[in-house]
């Protein structure tokens, strides 16, 4: 954390957008891409200003078409620029996925890092925000999964700033998953200079010596709700933003579980195959001995993410963590 | 739509000139290399077959038939240029310059072969179909924003214009005026699949119009037509105007690759009657004779350079070390994550106690 001389008070979205503006300033190779990102300046106003200030050759509003921009994005990424593209909704990226996973992924390793891409996939993501079917999703675990690629998932406007810098100054390609439920709700002091936030690196929001809970993006919020709860009926928690999801922050897992020997793990996404389920591999790897109970996972189902009228019901709550923080106390 | 895209000729099946030749761009040298380069192609093409067979490469798709498309293409491309192939390009390729050890090397299952030669801007195979099409599109729109005139050509086949990203790279690259040529070969069949079956379009020429970009059929099998029609899409991606959409009709004799047999989906009859009528380098042959550019000792003399060129690229390949385990690991990232890092080492570990 560098010190500053002057701080705005910003939301993620504002953070996001700055932290944008900060590396179009600083670099000329750093393009901006994506549907509605020019003049309408982002369907969420992300993008807000940028084409006004950089113009239309650096942000750039493509055809309606994941596949053909984010192709074409790590074209200019092999040729020396240092796209961001934006998704709109995380949800909608499938059509590049054949792309990131084929290509931009894949391509340093193939060419024995000949060839390499720079890029930065922007992806508002996640429930909660009554949007219509398929605006939604959170396939994080699409992503993990896929070697070559760094997944990125801040939960406040500081980390948002500084991990999006990060992004783009990685030499290889990080999808950064902006929660669209914390893109408005919170705001915070955000250094006006340019700063970087440490990718593969968590942070401890709280510390307690009772539980472990660790969560990311959309949930910290909730997890925070219910850790607070938890201490008002004196159990103490550490909470762990993750911020990173690939590679994770396996030391501090590793030292908050080997002090509290209990977990639970809340994660928005279906359950099976998730990064909680890498959380658990991490802590079966490095404190299997340490462990007191059983740990706990609160997630989403493995159904589609519903229809917003039924999302309350999907979404992961304080109440439901406060029920498995009890159980892993109580075991 | 095939008398708005007619196909365009320049020599026809006996070799006679059907239009004059433009004597500044076709002189006697570019010729004479047309000819050397579709020779070495060959031979490289049937020498590689060959060594699958004996077990020294692994899979390999040839592209013998498609010499004229792929050498008068490639032979337009100045090397600051960009190059994105597909498997069965790597005739274009190594008429670009890139290296024969490195191509076999390729088909030998390692990652060195994808390395182009210092300096040539070569992407690596792509095998996913049509998904480097936007990848063209983008370099190329970045060689545009570097205020170079330097361009960049995709090579794919007819299959590769019924995926998607055939039309987004062509949408993507006609919206960003990008300087690319789409430079597709049109040998009629995707593995076993005919193009009558591919599509209910008469030609691929066509599918220019949707984009509003230049398109142009041409006679694949003919070089002078080929290497004509490639050299003013380029001086038009030059100069600012955009992509163009050239499809070459040309013809592939022999399997896919040689994990199949053509005889099971097509009359490989069609494929000898081809090679009888249309050859694209006994058309040039046929050319040259009645050119007065035709001399045996000459062309004994490149088909002993070109075979002895491509026996000390395979010498070169079969004495590279034994690939290294560490290639696996050490290029995922510029520097590895733990999860990496804990992977190679416990596996090397398990390697060294010799119990894997």
């Amino acid at each position: 954390m560098q010190t500053t001389v002057g701080t705005n008070t910003l939301t993620l979205v504002q953070a996001v957008t700055d932290g944008m503006r900060t590396m179009l300033r600083e670099k000329q190779e750093v393009l901006v891409m994506g549907e509605d990102v020019g003049k309408n300046g982002g369907v969420f106003r992300a993008t807000d200003g940028l084409q006004a200030e950089f113009g239309e050759d650096r942000v750039i509003d493509t055809p309606l078409s994941e596949a053909g921009f984010t192709g074409a994005a790590i074209g200019m990424a092999i040729n020396g620029f240092l796209p961001i593209v934006e998704i709109q909704f995380l949800g909608f990226v499938y059509p590049a996925y054949e792309q990131i996973m084929t290509h931009a992924s894949r391509i340093r390793a193939r060419t024995m890092g000949h060839y390499s891409v720079p890029m930065v996939i922007r992806a508002p993501y996640g429930a909660g925000v009554r949007a219509p079917e398929i605006h939604s999703d959170s396939v994080e675990a699409l992503f993990t999964h896929m070697p070559g690629i760094k997944v990125v998932c801040p939960s406040s406007p500081y980390d948002a700033k500084g991990l999006l810098i990060a992004s783009i100054e990685d030499p290889d390609p990080v999808l950064f998953m902006e929660p669209m439920r914390n893109y408005r709700s919170s705001r915070e002091e955000v250094p006006e200079d340019k700063y970087t936030v440490e990718i593969g690196k968590g942070k401890l929001l709280t510390e307690g010596e009772d539980v472990t809970v660790i969560a990311w993006g959309a949930m910290v919020p909730v997890a925070e709700k219910a850790v607070k709860q938890m201490e008002e009926k004196g159990v103490n928690c550490d909470l762990i933003d993750l911020r990173t999801l690939y590679p994770l922050d396996q030391d501090i897992i590793a030292e908050s579980v080997q002090k509290t020997g209990r977990t639970v793990i809340v994660q928005e996404a279906h359950a099976t195959s998730g990064v909680a389920n890498d959380v658990i591999s991490v802590i079966n790897d490095t404190s299997f001995l340490y462990q007191k109970a059983p740990i706990e996972r609160v997630t989403g189902f493995d159904t589609p993410v519903p229809f917003f009228a039924y999302e309350d019901h999907y979404l992961p709550t304080p109440e439901r963590v406060i029920k498995s923080i009890e159980k892993v106390v109580s075991f | 739509m095939e008398e708005q895209f007619p196909m365009i000729q320049w020599i026809d099946e006996k070799g006679s000139l059907v239009q004059d030749l433009d004597q500044e761009l076709i002189t006697e040298d570019v010729i004479r290399n047309m000819y050397r380069n579709m020779v070495r192609i060959r031979t490289f093409d049937r020498k590689a077959i060959s060594l699958q067979r004996q077990g020294r490469i692994g899979t390999y798709a040839p592209f013998e038939g498609q010499e004229a498309a792929q050498v008068g293409s490639a032979m337009c491309l100045r090397n600051t240029d960009w190059l994105f192939p597909t498997y069965r390009d790597h005739g274009a390729t190594m008429t670009f310059g890139h290296s024969l050890k490195t191509i076999l090397t390729y088909w030998n299952g390692r990652n060195e072969g994808c390395v182009p030669p210092e300096g040539l801007h070569i992407f690596p195979p792509s095998v996913p179909i049509a998904t480097h099409l936007p990848h063209a599109a983008g370099a190329a729109y970045a060689e545009k924003r570097k205020g170079t005139d330097n361009i960049a050509v995709a090579y794919f086949g007819d299959g590769a214009t019924s995926e998607g990203d055939f039309h987004e790279g062509l949408n993507v690259a006609s919206v960003l005026k990008s300087p690319v040529v789409f430079f597709n070969q049109n040998n009629n069949y995707a593995i076993s699949v005919p193009i009558h079956k591919q599509m209910n379009s008469k030609t691929i020429a066509q599918k220019s119009v949707s984009y509003d970009i230049p398109g142009v059929r041409v006679d694949g099998n003919d070089i002078i037509a080929v290497y004509t029609e490639m050299n003013r899409a380029i001086e038009r991606a030059r100069s600012g105007e955009g992509p163009t959409l050239i499809e070459a009709v040309t013809w592939r004799y022999g399997a896919h690759t040689t994990a199949d047999d053509p005889t099971k989906y097509r009359e490989q009859r069609e494929s000898e009657d081809r090679r009888a009528s249309k050859d694209p380098v006994a058309r040039l042959e046929l050319y040259m004779k009645q050119a007065g550019l035709w001399d045996e000792e000459w062309v004994t003399g490149i088909k002993e350079e070109v075979a002895q060129e491509i026996d000390q690229a395979i010498e070169e390949m079969e004495s590279l070390p034994p690939a290294d385990v560490n290639v696996i690991f050490d290029y995922v990232f510029e520097s590895p994550t733990w999860t990496i890092e804990k992977q190679k080492k416990d596996y090397v570990a398990l390697m060294e106690r010799g119990d894997q």
